[in-house]
This record gives structure tokens, sequence and C-alpha cells, in this order.
């Protein structure tokens, strides 16, 4: 009852749950949410059970693309996507990294060609030791996860 | 994008690395032959070198084929603001292989995977040198008689330079014990020392060069590059550090040899140059035979 009081219903569109509280202004900015046209609502420092303070995002009539939720699995990735079609949940989708991910990430290195070039970025995700590094497939260096910058 | 290409060392498998190797031998043996013949090979460097351009130039020209290109960018088209892709797109029309050295990282992989025709990588920035790599195994074979199981010290630029983590990489395969010896400033970076506990191989590391190479069949010592600097105080403060002397060598393995990708500015006194040891001249040699080896690996005239 509480939780309906803070956050309004929504109809259709995606609710993106648990992103860590000092992660909700992040994930505005990695999904362009300044520029979104749609409704949407916010609310951060919500209590949760799970991870004590968490943020939340509701975007009315959109789906996230590959691009955005391979976003979302670098910067919160224990959030979790849930799908809404008339007040009903139906579909929950964990976000989980590819092997590799395209377009949405700069390379950190200035001296690489993708930053000088027309050239679309390609990363490896490497998942070692409890670690995610991303390595470059052109200049070949190697970043964590929560180093990489996001276009 | 032509299946050939040569990139980075970690496209070849160590099978692939052994028959580059026992090519080259081949090629050292008898490095005049016909087998290029009506092929054009364009060297595209947009950034300037000496040994590598002339000798993989040499190496075509010793098999009888023929060269096209530049070896500095301001002659180029890509001084008028032309891109890479158009560049490479036009030269792969004219040549039958391009050999490329760019300042900017990963500009080889970028133009393999544009070009129809294979790319060798002359060097991309601070990232690969696969031939140079080649070039150093192919010394090490030579003078050790193996490349299993062997002590290899690294010293100098360990951070930048592009050489020793080739290097590593390649050496791999081969279950080498390292040391590794470079200042603060210029130590191994993180991700090949993650790379080493990953494929098992032991290091242990130093901040001084001494003579705490004495159980070491190779000393691999690097330049420390002015070009690599953002920060041209660190440049200062340490280029000057690592100086081998021909005294430091007195207690060192009898097959110890001494390897440099050159050029060498101070890194190494020139009073080492007559001991046996040095081995950095017969080095850049050998860098003829391997290229004739991997050009005629990339065009399949083997």
């Amino acid at each position: 009852m509480e939780k309906k009081l803070k956050v309004a219903a929504l109809k259709d569109g995606t609710v993106i749950d648990h992103i860590p509280a000092d992660k909700l202004f992040k994930v505005v900015q990695i999904l362009h949410l300044d520029n979104c046209i749609n409704q949407i609502t916010l609310a951060n420092n919500l209590e949760s059970k799970k991870i004590g303070l968490k943020g939340l995002v509701k975007i009315a009539d959109r789906a996230l693309a590959e691009n955005e939720t391979n976003k979302l699995a670098l910067v919160c990735p224990d959030a979790k996507i849930n799908i809404i079609r008339d007040f009903e949940v139906v579909e929950k989708r964990p976000l989980i990294l590819p092997d590799e991910i395209r377009e949405v990430i700069q390379c950190a290195n200035p001296n690489c060609i993708t930053n000088h070039q027309p050239v679309v970025t390609r990363f490896y995700v490497l998942k070692e030791e409890n670690q995610i590094r991303l390595k470059c497939r052109y200049c070949e260096r190697e970043v964590k996860a929560e180093e990489v910058k996001i276009k | 994008m032509s299946k050939n290409s040569l990139v980075s060392i970690s496209d070849y498998s160590k099978e692939e690395i052994l028959s580059i190797l026992d090519s080259a031998a081949d090629f050292e043996a008898h490095p005049n032959r016909r087998t290029l013949e009506g092929k054009v090979i364009a060297t595209l460097f947009f950034e300037p070198s000496t040994r590598t351009r002339l000798s993989f130039e040499t190496a075509v020209i010793r098999l009888g084929g023929s060269i096209i290109g530049f070896s500095d960018a301001a002659t180029s088209s890509s001084s008028k603001g032309e891109t890479l892709n158009d560049t490479i797109h036009m030269v792969s029309s004219y040549a039958d292989a391009i050999v490329m050295r760019h300042p900017l990282e990963g500009a080889s992989r970028y133009a393999a995977e544009i070009s129809p025709v294979p790319v060798i990588n002359a060097g991309d920035g601070a990232n690969q040198h696969p031939s140079q790599t080649l070039l150093d195994l192919y010394s090490i074979l030579k003078t050790q008689g193996t490349l299993e199981n062997l002590n290899i010290c690294l010293a100098g630029d360990l951070k930048y330079g592009r050489t020793v983590h080739s290097l590593i990489m390649a050496m791999s395969h081969f279950n080498p014990t390292f040391r590794f010896i470079a200042p603060d400033e210029l130590k191994m970076p993180d991700e090949y020392k993650i790379f080493c506990k990953k494929h098992g191989i032991k290091y242990t590391e130093s901040a001084e060069l001494t003579d705490n190479f004495n159980d070491a069949d190779i000393l691999y010592m690097t330049r420390v590059q002015r070009e690599r600097f953002q920060d041209l105080m660190e440049y200062e403060r340490v280029k000057n550090v690592y100086t081998l002397k021909n005294e430091m060598l007195g207690n060192s393995k009898p097959g110890l040899r001494i390897l440099h990708p050159l050029p060498r500015v101070t890194e190494i006194d020139t009073d080492v140059d007559s001991n046996e040891k040095a081995y950095y001249f017969q080095q850049a040699q050998n860098g003829l035979y391997v290229r004739q080896a991997i050009v005629s690996k990339v065009l399949q005239q083997q």
C-alpha cells in the first residue's frame, strides 16, 4: 500500500527496478531520459530488503533496445527489468552482459583508432576472478567494467 | 576482410608461430628466391620507421615482388584529411598485400577488417608489432636452441613497451619464467600480470637493474620511448635509470644473450657491443628472414 502511494502505477512500458540508489542518475544519463518524450517516473532512496536503498525508473510505452540493456548491465548488473502490459508484469528480465558489446562504449584510450576515425567500437567482455573487464577489439586495452565510458 | 592478416601475435597459434620460425630458418639459408614475382606489396608508413620498413621492403624485393607506398604520412592523402577507410580501400585495389605502420592503436585491426587483401601490422602505436615479436622468438630459438623453459628478464620500459607485451603473449606457449625489471613509473601493467597468472607463468618483479639477471638465458632490454610519454617531466626522470654496462655481465650465464628491439639510446653502453653475449645487431638481421616468412605466409606463397 505504502509503495503504491510513492510510485504511480504503469499501464504499458518498462520498469527498471533494484537500481542501487547511487546509480539512478547514471541510468538516467546513459538511457538519455532527459531527451525522452515518454512519461517517466523516477524514484530514489526507496527501501529495499535486497540492496538497502534503491532507485526505480518507469518509462511508459517504451521497450528497451539491446544496446540499452547492455549499458544497464554495465552500470547496475543486479537491476531487474520488468515489462508491463495492461498493469501486469508480463516479463521479468535479468540483465546479462553479452560476450561482445558494440557501439555503446567509448574506448578510454585517447590513442585508440576508434577515437579518431568513424569506427563502431567493439569490446569483448572478459569475466574473470569476480571481476568483469572489457577489452577493446582494436587497441586491445582492457578496462574494468566500472571504469568504462558509456556513450 | 582477409583471413590471412597478421595484426596481433595472438592471431597465431603455437603451431603457426613454429611454422613461421621454421620457414624463417629456410629463408636464412636461401634468402633470394622469386616466389613473389608479379606481386605488389604496399608499405604504408603513417609513422616513420627505418628498420621495419627497410627490412619488409628488402624481404619483398629479395623474393621478386615489387613495392609501392609511402614512408611518411605527410606525403600521403591522409595529410589532406582522407580517412584510413578510404586509403585502405584505394590501396587494396592496387596491391596484393598491405604492410602498415600507424601511430594510432587499433589502426591495423580496423584496416584488416575493411581490406580485401591481407594486412600485416608493422606497429600500431603502443599496441602490437607482431613481426618484431616473431623475430625476437626466432633470435631466442637460434641462440638457445629451444623456446621451452627459458628464464627471460625483461628490463626497461615495461609499461609502454609493446615488444615486451607481445613477447609475453607469444612465450606463453613455451613455459617461460619471467623477471620484470622496471622503475615504478614504467612497471608491467596489471593486465599482463593477470595474463601470466591465468596461463600459469611464473614471474618476479624488481625495480633496479643491477646484476639480478644472473640466472637468465635472455636479457631483453627496451628503450624508454620519449614519444610514448604524455608528461615529458616523467620522461626526463626515468630515461637514464637503466643502463646496462659490460661490467654487470661478469656473473651471467655463458649462454646469456642480450636482445634489444633497437633503436638503442642510453640503455646499453657501447662497451657491451663487443661482448659475445650482445646479440641485438644479429637480432635485427634476423628480422629480414622472419619478414620473408611472414609475407610468404600471408600471400600463401610458401
